[in-house]
């Protein structure tokens, strides 16, 4: 098997060579150079682990539990972390740049245009992404209680998508972008993501087959959900026809109306399965898990999760109201989009009733209080999308910050709390600490983003529908009254608002990253030793 | 009697009943634009892009442009007044992608085509500031000092072709020329090019003759944007959807 991904590992190392000797654009040969040194540093690890002679873990630790792949866990945890600092800084910086675009430096390599999509993917792919490997690896291995499936293939799908952050990433700063948002890397990345992205579904897979429990998990379902609707929308709204084989460019294969269809029936998805399924997984796992309570109701969970991944898969065409797009499009994308309110808030109810009982660990357990205010922000975002799906709404907040607002509200109370819950949770779980270096500071990361947010989001709400009534103004006269320029000004105030959100944001998490890599190296803030909340997997806290 | 459970104890099962009802959405929706024919309206004077227009079309897509500008005018009383008529699907049938944005951090672009001269954009790409004082644009003056360079312009054609454009093989085989001239009113080959490419605009984009730029390609594409449907002859009833 080792002998196998050796092979597999000299195939790719020769195939970024000849890509890059017959490259026919920069960025090529460098994407090349890029790949092949990946591999062959992959090849070197390969060996050294075989010399090593690591043997195939056996089944069961000394103890008789189950010997779990705790490796990988704490390779996610340090790569979660790290892309979301890297995710949140470029975000400060475009921000930045709304408010003072001297800050563009009228570079290429620095212009607001390509350091976007640079956020976007760093936030939502490299950050959350990680995010979601790293716990649906350990929910998976928790609740079937089996070992990752797999030696070398879990690594692969690990430093696999690496590399698709690297080259995605790299690309984006050269001026290499499809412009289909959210799905911006061009075809040769993408068909390396396809490709780590089918062993990751086969590695998750294996690992349900090896279960020793009867049914497979609820947290589950949503990652399985999550795993195989990515895969069918990310190869079908990338379809493109390269120029060249050694080229960066594609052309898509869809044009104008349809392509712009198919893009958003994705782009909504990349939500609705990406950042919502996927999240939901964590939900159902860390949440029950924490709290020491079960899942609120078990045939809510069964009727939520086959509605919500029904409905959303029609709610694409809400992004196009108004647009050329035919209107029995737009009116079926917002209907189902309303529909959807329902079993999103299915979710949310079935979140925090797990809560019923133990509520007073919301005063006691600061780790607590980012998984249910987590729920909460979800909560409020799905009533505020379908809210704002509805055309005469839109035919307001379409094209404004409002949609921003939205989608940060999301992003950041939902995704990125729930992260954190789970990286604090998993933290002293996966290298065996008794407790948090500190629970205050959970708290201030706490409270320092929760103001980070509120900032945001109302910077957004009120630059959105601003700018939206101002376009739409009229004066006595019956004549537009403000020029588009005096609405870019008008916004000055709310992006340098917005940008501080932004930057008590960055500011948590980068205390998050310090009581972390305190709590990794075993410390215990003496203040509050005797007082932190324990690790109730480790037994030497029990 | 069905229950869950059944489904519970069966990855695959699962498996198939997820990617059962996550295609159905998609297929009820999309499908249909590719063959009911009201899809995309009737109209004249559409046509592909000439191959200096397509270039300065993925140097639009290299800076991120659609970031922040939308191509899409909605039917409402003030877009229609602030940027002309609303968009057809028609318009960007070529565009392989589309290019309608989500956001107007800026504002609209579907019909920029002959709202400003050469030189205010020329400023303008320069330094936004220079012409609006209010803009947030960065700005863009490596255009006008770097060479054009387009790896295969006859191959972009082709393999536009592919994909569904109507390009003929006298507009691939001459590529490379009409590349080169679209900026050059006196080329002998104008007229040809012409024909080719009906109501394409020839002339030097950027105010430096001596040299062919990345900002002759994108100014002569944001010339053109928006028009090249003859509204004049277009039937709102007849393309009713």
């Amino acid at each position: 098997m080792n002998l196998l991904w050796l092979a597999f590992t000299i195939i790719c190392a020769l195939i970024g060579v000849m890509l890059s000797a017959k490259a026919v654009d920069s960025t090529m040969m460098l994407h090349g150079m890029v790949f092949s040194i990946a591999s062959v540093l992959s090849a070197f690890a390969l060996i050294a682990r075989n010399y090593r002679n690591i043997n195939t873990p056996g089944l069961a630790d000394a103890n008789g539990s189950v010997n779990y792949n705790t490796e990988i866990i704490k390779a996610g945890v340090i790569a979660s972390a790290f892309w979301g600092i890297v995710g949140f800084a470029v975000g400060l910086v475009i921000a930045l740049q709304l408010a003072f675009p001297a800050l563009n430096f009228d570079l290429p390599w620095t212009n607001f245009g390509r350091l976007r999509p640079l956020h976007t993917s760093a936030v939502i792919f490299a950050f959350g992404g990680n995010i979601l490997i790293m716990t649906s690896f350990h929910v998976v291995q928790r609740t079937c209680r089996a070992r990752l499936a797999g030696d070398i293939a879990p690594w692969f799908v690990f430093w696999g998508y690496q590399l698709f952050i690297v080259l995605a990433a790299t690309g984006y700063v050269l001026g290499v972008t499809q412009s289909k948002e959210y799905a911006e890397p061009e075809w040769y990345v993408d068909i390396w993501l396809t490709l780590v992205w089918v062993v990751y579904l086969l590695v998750f897979l294996a690992t349900i087959w090896k279960r020793q429990e009867k049914h497979i998990y609820v947290a589950n379902w949503f990652y399985l959900a999550f795993i195989v609707t990515i895969a069918m929308l990310h190869i079908v709204n990338n379809l493109s026809v390269p120029v060249s084989l050694a080229g960066v460019k594609s052309y898509s294969l869809f044009a104008g109306v349809q392509s712009a269809l198919t893009q958003w029936w994705y782009g909504h998805n990349a939500v609705g399965f990406f950042l919502t399924a996927g999240f939901l997984g964590i939900m159902y796992y860390f949440i029950p898990k924490r709290v020491n309570r079960p899942v609120y109701s078990y045939r809510l969970s069964i009727i939520h999760f086959w509605s919500l991944i029904f409905l959303y898969i029609w709610a694409g065409p809400h992004h196009l109201h108004y647009t050329a797009l035919p209107d029995w499009a737009q009116t079926l994308g917002m209907t189902f989009s309303i529909m959807l309110w329902m079993p999103s808030w299915g979710g949310m109810i079935n979140g925090l009733m797990t809560l019923s009982g133990a509520w007073d660990k919301l005063r006691t357990d600061p780790v607590v209080r980012f998984l249910v205010t987590s729920v909460a922000f979800y909560g409020m975002s799905t009533f505020e999308g379908p809210l704002m799906s509805i055309k005469a709404v839109n035919a307001l907040s379409h094209y404004t910050d409002w949609t921003i607002g939205h989608v940060h509200s999301g992003a950041l109370g939902w995704v990125a709390y729930i992260s954190f819950g789970a990286l604090y949770f998993l933290t002293p779980v996966v290298w065996k600490r008794k407790s948090l270096y500190s629970d205050a500071l959970v708290n201030l990361h706490f409270w320092i983003s929760t103001v980070g947010i509120l900032l945001y989001i109302t910077a957004m709400w009120v630059s959105g529908i601003l700018q939206g009534l101002m376009w739409r103004a009229y004066d006595a006269f019956g004549f537009l009254e403000y020029s588009f320029s005096e609405t870019v000004e008008a916004m000055h105030p709310f992006y340098v608002i917005r940008a501080l959100g932004g930057a008590l944001f960055l500011i948590g998490a980068l205390i998050m990253v310090y009581n972390l890599w305190r709590t990794v190296r075993g410390d215990v803030r003496e203040k509050e030793a005797g007082a932190l909340v324990l690790n109730m997997e480790f037994a030497g806290a029990r | 009697m069905f229950s869950h459970k059944k489904i519970e104890k069966n990855s695959i099962l699962m498996l198939v009943l997820v990617l059962i009802v996550v295609s159905i959405g998609g297929l009820i929706e999309i499908a249909p634009l590719f063959y009911l024919e009201s899809t995309i309206e009737k109209v004249k004077g559409m046509r592909p892009y000439s191959p200096l227009e397509l270039a300065g079309r993925d140097i639009y897509i290299r800076e991120g442009c659609y970031n922040c500008h939308s191509q899409m005018i909605r039917p409402l009383r003030d877009e229609a007044e602030r940027y002309g008529h609303y968009s057809l699907a028609a318009e960007s049938m070529y565009d392989h992608p589309f290019q309608w944005g989500s956001k107007r951090t800026g504002p609209d672009l579907a019909r920029v085509g002959g709202r400003y001269s050469d030189e205010w954009h020329v400023t303008h790409m320069n330094n936004p500031r220079d012409v609006v004082p209010e803009s947030i644009m960065p700005g863009y003056p490596f255009l006008g000092k770097t060479p054009l360079h387009v790896p295969d312009v006859a191959g972009n054609l082709e393999t536009n072709k592919i994909v569904g454009v109507p390009y003929t093989d006298d507009m691939i085989a001459n590529a490379e020329l009409d590349l080169a001239i679209q900026v050059n009113p006196d080329a002998d080959e104008i007229d040809a090019f012409l024909e080719r490419y009906p109501k394409a605009q020839v002339r030097n984009f950027d105010g430096n003759p001596m040299m062919l730029s990345e900002l002759d390609a994108l100014i002569a594409y944001l010339q053109m944007m928006g028009t090249l449907v003859d509204f004049t002859s277009y039937d709102v009833d007849a393309n009713k959807r």
